[in-house]
């Protein structure tokens, strides 16, 4: 136990920020870097490919449905591996394993983004989608005003868990010397030697508390919307006679 | 004069289902149209094809004089003068009641926000629920959702009205308020081409009752001759099968 205090006291620079600013970004702040732009790319990749999925157009539903089974059929790490020796021979020069990783992560996580998409139009009623039609909508002001806002905000719980995911695999970087935090531990493990446990129960917890919090503040996020949607502030003076209002959580812990 | 709603020899299939069988009919400006009949008959095919909800494989309707279900037709632009109440309301559940009755305004017609306010804040008034602009439609009943939908589809001050059983949905004390609304309506003049199984609204409102059944128009007539002195077989039996 008190090893682990040691370590962080002698090589936490190391885990919060790799070389930086002597070398590159690394340790934790390029794992949540990394993540944070796979992230903002893979998301609306994610979302046009799972549109295409539903569109009316044969051609392109056939083109959407072959990335999402090609991709979800392989291990991350052959994409890895793909993007690392192909992406170089295609456009003729090197790319840092920072930027092959990142490549590697939206193209992937696009696939799961897209299903999880999918799941969330699907499982809106048809009438949504007949009541903007029937108002004069057209087919795209339709999905970006009634569809998505409701089938990205049912699908947040799997949205959230595939972004904690996205943090997760980005430890793959570690095989192409990407210096987030998994390849950072790995230095300090080599440099004691002797401590692997005590560093890579480290590595553990990090990842451990930067998913928990995520996933916590999804929750909250979550529970904000739908209160909000359920128990809209009423105008002053009015009376509150809908048996619905009651579906509210926390009116009824107070009631009952 | 040219009729609103015109069908002329429409034919529809559902696979190899016959949903409509050479269905020839009109409705006049202005006048309220009660299609009625045993569940299956129809109905509401028949309605869902006026905007264009369901195809048709055959034939023709033209509403105001233009094919709607013709391949050059703008079709957008056309359901913006077609107001159509669903079964089930379908009020959208992200935006507040306001919201629900503004969007379609704002987004297709282009109408100022503030503009648009002021005319969804009318609407809400003439269906009885100023009080619930900002509510989201989860909290509201289902006749007080109803309203809104109505109130949403008059938005866009469409010159006819359809409604697709718009109370069967609803507890029986709600279903009064909803029809109360659509007799304002009916007698403000507006066309109205109305499936329902209310008996006593299809009596007091409508102009003409159509009498449907196996995709076919089976009698149309005035309510006071319908309800008397049916003509059809078919109509006597569904009559007296309500009555029992």
């Amino acid at each position: 136990m008190f090893d682990v205090f040691t370590i962080l006291q002698d090589h936490g620079m190391l885990f919060l920020m790799g070389q930086y600013p002597n070398g590159p970004l690394g340790g934790v702040l390029c794992t949540l870097l990394i993540s944070l732009l796979a992230v903002v790319f893979s998301f609306p990749l994610g979302v046009l490919v799972g549109l295409a999925r539903l569109s009316p157009w044969r051609g392109l539903r056939w083109a959407a449905a072959c990335w999402v089974y090609t991709l979800r059929g392989i291990p991350l790490m052959m994409v890895v591996f793909w993007t690392y020796f192909c992406v170089p021979l295609l456009i003729g020069q090197n790319i840092s394993g920072f930027s092959t990783m990142l490549c590697t992560l939206v193209i992937y996580e696009s696939a799961y983004i897209a299903e999880i998409v999918r799941g969330g139009i699907q499982a809106l009623p048809q009438g949504q989608y007949e009541a903007s039609r029937a108002l004069g909508m057209s087919y795209l002001k339709t999905l970006r005003l009634v569809i998505l806002p409701q089938a990205l905000f049912n699908a947040l719980p799997s949205l959230v868990s595939q972004l904690v995911s996205i943090i997760k695999d980005s430890t793959l970087g570690y095989v192409i010397n990407v210096p987030e935090l998994t390849y950072a531990a790995n230095q300090v493990s080599n440099q004691l030697l002797t401590k692997p446990f005590q560093v890579f129960a480290i590595v553990a917890l990090s990842y451990y508390i930067i998913c928990f919090s995520l996933t916590w503040l999804a929750n909250r996020l979550e529970s904000w919307i739908a209160n909000k949607r359920l128990n809209a502030q009423p105008l002053p003076g009015e009376e509150q006679s809908d048996p619905l209002f009651f579906a509210n959580r926390k009116l009824n812990k107070e009631t009952s | 004069m040219i009729p609103m709603i015109l069908f002329n020899q429409v034919n529809k299939w559902y696979g190899d289902y016959h949903a409509l069988t050479d269905l020839s009919a009109e409705v006049k400006a202005g006048e309220v149209v009660v299609v009625c009949g045993p569940s299956g008959s129809g109905k509401s095919t028949l309605i869902r094809t006026v905007n264009r909800l369901e195809p048709i494989e055959q034939g023709q309707i033209l509403f105001d004089g233009i094919d709607i279900h013709g391949s050059s037709t703008r079709l957008n632009q056309l359901r913006t003068r077609i107001g159509f109440v669903f079964q089930n309301f379908n009020l959208f559940p992200h935006v507040s009641v306001m919201e629900n009755i503004m969007m379609s305004p704002v987004k297709v017609l282009g109408t100022k926000r503030s503009e648009a306010r002021k005319h969804a804040g009318e609407l809400l008034e003439r269906v009885g629920l100023s009080h619930k602009a900002n509510a989201y439609p989860a909290q509201l009943s289902g006749g007080q959702q109803q309203r809104v939908a109505i109130a949403r589809a008059l938005a866009m001050k469409p010159p006819v009205m359809l409604f697709d059983e718009p109370t069967s949905a609803l507890d029986p004390e709600m279903v009064g308020e909803v029809l109360s609304v659509m007799r304002s309506l009916a007698q403000e003049g507006m066309t109205m081409m109305c499936v329902t199984h209310e008996m006593h609204f299809a009596r007091d409102v409508a102009d003409t009752i159509w009498f449907m059944d196996q995709g076919q128009i089976l009698e149309k007539a005035a309510p006071e001759q319908f309800f008397s002195a049916p003509q059809h077989p078919r109509a006597r039996r569904f009559l007296s099968d309500l009555l029992n």
